[in-house]
């Protein structure tokens, strides 16, 4: 006996499928994939990690980088830590954090009393206006802390490609 | 492809000075945070690594996030203590591996 043919679906329910399919393709649309963004809780933590039980005495960090901000995709950051950079005081590291990027970190950087100066400048990524921390550890063990508020008009790394 | 890399190292130097290093090497640093045109995420890409040994010995070494901008640049110091080679070394996500040597005289 030959099968019964499958019933095939209504033209009211193919279209309400479509409907329903379409409205979803618009809520992926216009609501795509919340980004990941830092917090400033985040920061915290993240410094945390660096600082372990110690904690950093705001003192002697220079943070250069523009007060505002065009384009947040290319931002000079220059860091400059006052240190002798002798065998018995010197900066052994930095470390450099944001607010409202998607990770908390930017940089860290090693370095010693054959340094000479304790000065780095890099170009960093900022996705809102935020703070940006520098975090030096020193010699002794000690760490010391600096900052800098920065406002962007446009935000880099979240831009789509769309 | 390999990448272009700009660095600046003064050619001569006094011992026991100061010299300023410039590096610049050409590199998307892809964050990994942005939608592409077909409404996926673009896998990051970026540098991780990047060393500066003077004559064998690491003298200046960053871990680099995201959040540093494409073509990374880097600029820092080191106390030229003898003549000899600086060599930059920047590793990354994609098996990413870029060296560089520049000479320096130190009198």
């Amino acid at each position: 006996m030959p099968e019964p043919p499958t019933p095939q679906p209504s033209r009211r329910v193919f279209l309400r499928r479509t409907a329903a399919f379409a409205a979803a393709s618009a809520a992926v649309a216009i609501w795509p994939p919340a980004p990941a963004r830092a917090t400033p809780e985040a920061m915290q933590r993240a410094i945390r990690a660096v600082l372990g039980e110690a904690e950093a005495r705001p003192s002697k960090i220079m943070l250069d980088i523009p007060a505002l901000v065009e384009n947040g995709n290319a931002v000079p950051l220059t860091v400059s830590v006052e240190s002798p950079m002798s065998e018995e005081d010197h900066v052994k590291a930095i470390h450099i954090f944001n607010e409202r990027n998607p990770q908390p970190h930017v940089i860290s950087i090693t370095l010693g009393a054959r340094a000479g100066r304790a000065k780095v400048a890099t170009r960093i990524k900022l996705a809102d206006s935020q703070q940006v921390i520098a975090i030096a550890e020193m010699s002794d063990g000690s760490f010391r802390s600096g900052s800098a508020d920065v406002i962007v008009t446009l935000a880099a790394c979240v831009e789509d490609l769309q | 492809m390999t990448a272009r890399i700009m660095a600046s190292v003064p050619a001569h130097a006094k011992r026991g000075e100061a010299i300023e290093i410039k590096t610049l090497i050409s590199h998307p640093m892809e964050s990994g945070y942005r939608v592409g045109p077909n409404g996926t995420m673009i896998p990051p890409d970026i540098i991780r690594l990047f060393t500066c040994t003077y004559n064998g010995e690491e003298v200046f070494r960053a871990e680099l996030s995201s959040a540093i901008a494409a073509n990374p640049f880097l600029s820092f110091f080191t106390t030229a203590v003898a003549s000899g080679t600086l060599a930059f070394r920047w590793t990354g996500d994609n098996g990413f591996e870029a060296t560089h040597i520049a000479e320096i005289t130190v009198e």
